[in-house]
Order: structure tokens, then sequence, then C-alpha cells
């Protein structure tokens, strides 16, 4: 559905779509691409051990991915990743339904040797 | 109601307590609806619902119920569109009563309100019954217990619909339940039929969070633009007897149904997509086919099944203190430098004049806040905000909290204003299981 995009695309966000939901203190987001053709970039791009190591301190338990190929989507289901959910957390956004933004503000390639560049370091601010 | 007998239409008019109420007026007058589904519990809210109880033992039920009800009720009978809920909340009884006082005063003579009981099960759960998804058990909470209740699956709704219910109101009646139980009595189902029940179930978990699958929760502009979204208009499934259905909504109205929105509520709240487990059956959505069937309808299919579960999940309440939550804000040169230094004013004062350690947390909105843990953060703002929040197991904890963060207008950096403070009581959830052999649901129906 979005007909132009970055050339070539940057974000997880120029080639996918994302919904977040909770429960508990485990977040899952699903990842869908917009074209077919972006699906292996993004299961390349998106793999459990890249979002677990782009949020450290975020994410205390495992990630897990499933995979929905045929609708070109990915479910990643991340344990102990809400700050203790909605029953503790003392974050803004308690159940966490802007993770799925994290996931589409990382970059598709990631930047090697050093962390992730945090979203707001980029040229579009 | 609808055209073609063979096809039946469950529309939303609801998809949490504190949804929309104008489309859904506007459905239930338009949407030629057979059934429509009003959701409107999560976890916390049937705690919730348990305390206000306490309070006043004719509440406990949706604080919207009265004007729901007011407005739906001439429609959903002139149409013959039943309604079910679980609106009742922490006291389905009571909520029955009212519907049926506002039927009356509607002159709606004669409709039939069914009450569904028997899903508070506090008096059948062991004391030290283990949680289901971790370690421990109910003994070790140490809190008072707001209530427990049992998720009641399609087959503690039929029989209402059985009864020829023209409303159908429960306490925790499950979201998809809701919606598969029309379906099992429309068609004739068999509820061991797993296929069956694993497509019903699609067809409720698509619809449970109402606008989510119409538009709602999906816009970015620029990127997924949604039209009328301030008039967005709540889903219509028109479902045929294999299970099968098209989403669609209102021609006329705001939002959008496509490949898209349909797939991200496909996977909402979802963990392992082959195994996402009601009360009905451990339903498979990792097959489901989702297609395009003209604009605004999409067609979903080939959802499985495997059988249900042998237990039902209960949602326990506990009383948990207080949160407060306080800010104030800062604009212009250097505010980000002041709202810093507020937040290490508050923070320094909170732990070494009042003595609190650990139960708090400061943001600075406009620089890093819902993304603080995530370690990002925004850049060149010169509007920010700095927020407090704190959980205490008093009140009094609380409000000190809120004098602190307070007396920064004359205490604290330049130009710092708009102080706002509120402090709100808290629960806390716990999930077990409880065979279903020892959960029985009760229905009474009461007439208009």
């Amino acid at each position: 559905m979005s007909s132009q995009r970055n050339n070539p695309p940057r974000l997880i966000r120029d080639i996918a779509h994302a919904r977040a939901g909770d429960k508990g203190n485990t977040s899952n987001v699903n990842v869908w691409a917009y074209d077919a053709a972006d699906f292996e970039m993004l299961m390349r791009a998106l793999t459990p051990e890249r979002i677990k190591r782009a949020f450290p301190n975020l994410i205390g338990g495992k990630v897990e991915r499933y995979l929905l190929p045929h609708l070109h989507g990915l479910n990643f289901v991340m344990e102990n990743a809400l700050e203790g959910g909605v029953n503790k957390s003392l974050n803004l956004d308690s159940h966490g339904k802007s993770w799925s933004y994290l996931i589409l503000g990382l970059e598709i390639e990631e930047s090697p040797g050093r962390a992730e560049a945090p979203a707001g370091s980029s040229e579009e601010a | 109601m609808s055209n073609m007998a063979s096809t039946f239409r469950i529309g939303t008019g609801a998809g949490f307590s504190a949804d929309r109420l104008d489309p859904a007026v506007d459905l239930a007058e338009r949407g030629e609806l057979d059934v429509m589904v009003l959701e409107c519990l999560g976890e916390r809210t049937v705690a919730f619902g348990h305390r206000d109880r306490m309070a006043n033992p004719e509440r406990g039920y949706n604080a919207h119920l009265q004007r729901r009800m007011q407005a739906l009720l001439p429609a959903c009978r002139a149409n013959g569109t039943r309604i079910v809920t679980n609106m009742g909340a922490a006291n389905p009884k009571a909520a029955a009563q009212r519907t049926i006082e506002i039927a009356r005063q509607l002159g709606l003579k004669g409709l039939k309100v069914a009450c569904i009981e028997g899903d508070d099960v506090s008096a059948l759960v062991a004391r030290d019954q283990p949680f289901m998804d971790e370690p421990g058990n109910l003994s070790e909470i140490g809190k008072p217990v707001a209530g427990m209740n049992a998720y009641l699956g399609a087959d503690a709704i039929i029989p209402a619909l059985q009864a020829g219910a023209d409303v159908v109101i429960g306490g925790r009646l499950a979201d998809p339940s809701m919606f598969l139980a029309p379906l099992i009595h429309k068609f004739g189902w068999d509820p061991m039929d797993t296929r069956r029940m694993g497509a019903g179930s699609l067809v409720g978990h698509l619809m449970e969070c109402g606008m989510q699958i119409t538009g709602g929760y999906f816009a970015d502009p620029g990127v997924k633009d949604v039209a009328g979204l301030d008039r967005c208009g709540y889903p219509i499934a028109e479902v045929d007897a294999d299970g099968s259905a098209v989403i669609t909504k209102l021609a006329d109205s705001g939002g959008l149904v496509t490949l898209a929105t349909v797939k991200e509520q496909l996977l909402y709240e979802v963990h392992d997509p082959s195994r996402y487990i009601t009360p009905d059956v451990i339903a498979d959505f990792s097959q489901v086919q989702i297609a395009s069937a003209g604009s605004d309808r999409v067609r979903v299919s080939n959802a499985g099944g495997s059988s249900r579960p042998r237990t039902l999940k209960v949602t326990v309440g506990f009383d948990d203190g207080f949160q407060g939550e306080a800010g104030v804000s800062y604009a212009g040169p250097g505010a980000q430098a002041r709202g810093k230094l507020a937040a290490e004013i508050v923070g320094h004062r909170l732990r070494e004049v009042h003595g609190f350690t650990s139960d708090f947390r400061i943001d600075l909105i406009g620089v890093s806040s819902l993304f603080a843990t995530a370690g990002r953060s925004g850049l060149g703002s010169e509007d920010v905000r700095l927020h407090v929040a704190m959980r205490s197991p008093t009140r009094e904890g609380a409000e000190l909290m809120l004098w602190e963060v307070e007396s920064l207008l004359c205490c604290g950096p330049a130009g710092g204003g708009g102080f706002r403070g509120s402090i709100v009581p808290c629960v806390m959830t716990k999930s077990v299981l409880i065979d279903r052999g020892m959960v029985k649901p009760r229905l009474e129906v009461l007439v208009a």
C-alpha cells in the first residue's frame, strides 16, 4: 500500500507495517512486508537475535519469531519486555502499544560493529 | 435479517470498555445485522468492576451500559438484531436488571434479556493455586483479592440464544466466544468440529477489537493513510456456513478494510499463530487465507483448530495501592536543559527528603519517555514536559510526590508551568487455570 519509498529503503518502516499487542509482561509485534518481494529482506533484517540485541535493557527474556510466509508476515514474541506490563510498568505506555515503532524504526542494514544508531540520530531529525 | 439466508451478519458495536457509541448506533440502524457484539472487558476491567461492586452492590458493570443500551436497543429491536455483550463485568445481574428498566422506559415491551453468571469462581479456586504462566502461586501475593473470573466460552452463551434472548449479558465471556456462539446457534455447528470452531473464533478474534480492523490503531500519515478516521465505521462480518467470512463496514463510514488492516489484527495479541487458545478451541491461524473481495471487503478463510482445552483461564484481580502521576512543562530556548534540571531536583528530593527508593520513574516527554528503557531518544524539541509516575501502597505517598512536583513552580528551573497531577487506585492481575468441569454457568432470562 505504500507506493512511494526511499530508494534504497533504509528503515524497516520503508518496507513493512506492524502492530503491537500485550499479554502480561510479554509483548508481541507482528510485522508485514508491503511487497512480497521484500519479505526475504525483512526476514534477513529482523532476526530474533537482532531484536534482542537492539534493545538489551528493554527485553529481559527470550525473543521468539513465528513466520507466516504466505502472508509475508513475521510475529515477534518478546518475553519480559514490558517493564512489568500493565500491572506494574511506570512507562506512560504501559501496554507497549508503541513497541511496533521500535521495530519499524530499526535500520534494514544493521550498523556493523556498534550498537544500533538511535532512531533520532538520523538525518530526518 | 440477512438478504441471503445462508450468510450471517455480525457487527461489532464496541471493542473495549470506552469505545465510541455513535458509530455503533449507525451500524445498528443500517447494518442489517443478525447480531451486534459489544466487547467491553479487559483483564483489569473486571477487577475494577469488583471494586465498584464492593463500594455499591448495584454497580460493578460497564459505566457506559445505560447510554449504550438507551441508544442501541430501539434500533436493534426494530431490526431484529440480537445484542451479545460482556458489559456485565463484575455484576451481570445488576446489568441485566438495569437493561430491563431501560427497555421498559423505551417502551420495548417483551424484550428478553438473558443474564449469564457463574464466571465468578472465587469460591472454587484453591488459595495456593499455581500461576498459569509464571512461577509462584496465589498465596504468595499478600494483597487483598478483588475478584476471580473464569473465561466462559460459547457453551455458556448458546443456551441464552436458544431461549430466544434479544440481549445476552454476561461478565467474563471470552471475547471470540461472543461471536462464535451465535454462529454455532445459527448454523448448527458441532462444538467438537474443531475446524468450524477455529473458523468462528477467527471471525471473533478479528472483530473483537472493533475498529482495529477498519482503520483504527493503523493510520500513519504518508505511509498508511486512512480517510475519515474521525467517523470510522465499526466492522461487519458476513459469515458463511463453512465459517469463511467477508470483513467489511458500512460503505459511507470512515476508515478502511484492506489486506493490511486484516493482517495486523490477525496476530494482534497472538503468540504462536498455530495455537491461539480460547475456551472453545485451540485455534490455528497459521494457514489463514486473506484475499481482497472488493472495495473495503476482505475474505478470510482456512482457519483450523484442535480440541478445546480441559481448563479455563481465570483472571485473579488484587487491590494494588495507588499510582500518582504529575508533570510540569518547559518550552523555548534551553527547554531540554531546564527539564533535565527539574528531573534531577525531583529525583534527588524524592530519594533524599522523602526516602522513596524504587517505585517512581521520571521521564522528559519530548526527549525520552516511551522509548527511554529501549534506549531511543528524540532530538531538538523546545517543548518538553517533566513527567513523574509513582506507585504507592497508600494514597498519602502518591500525594507527597504530587506536592513535590508542584513545588517546582516556585522552587525549580525558570519558566516551568502547567502543573497537573492525578492519583488513581490500581489493581494487579494474575492468571490461574481451573478445571472446566468445576465452572457452572447459570442462565436467567428477564422480560421487560
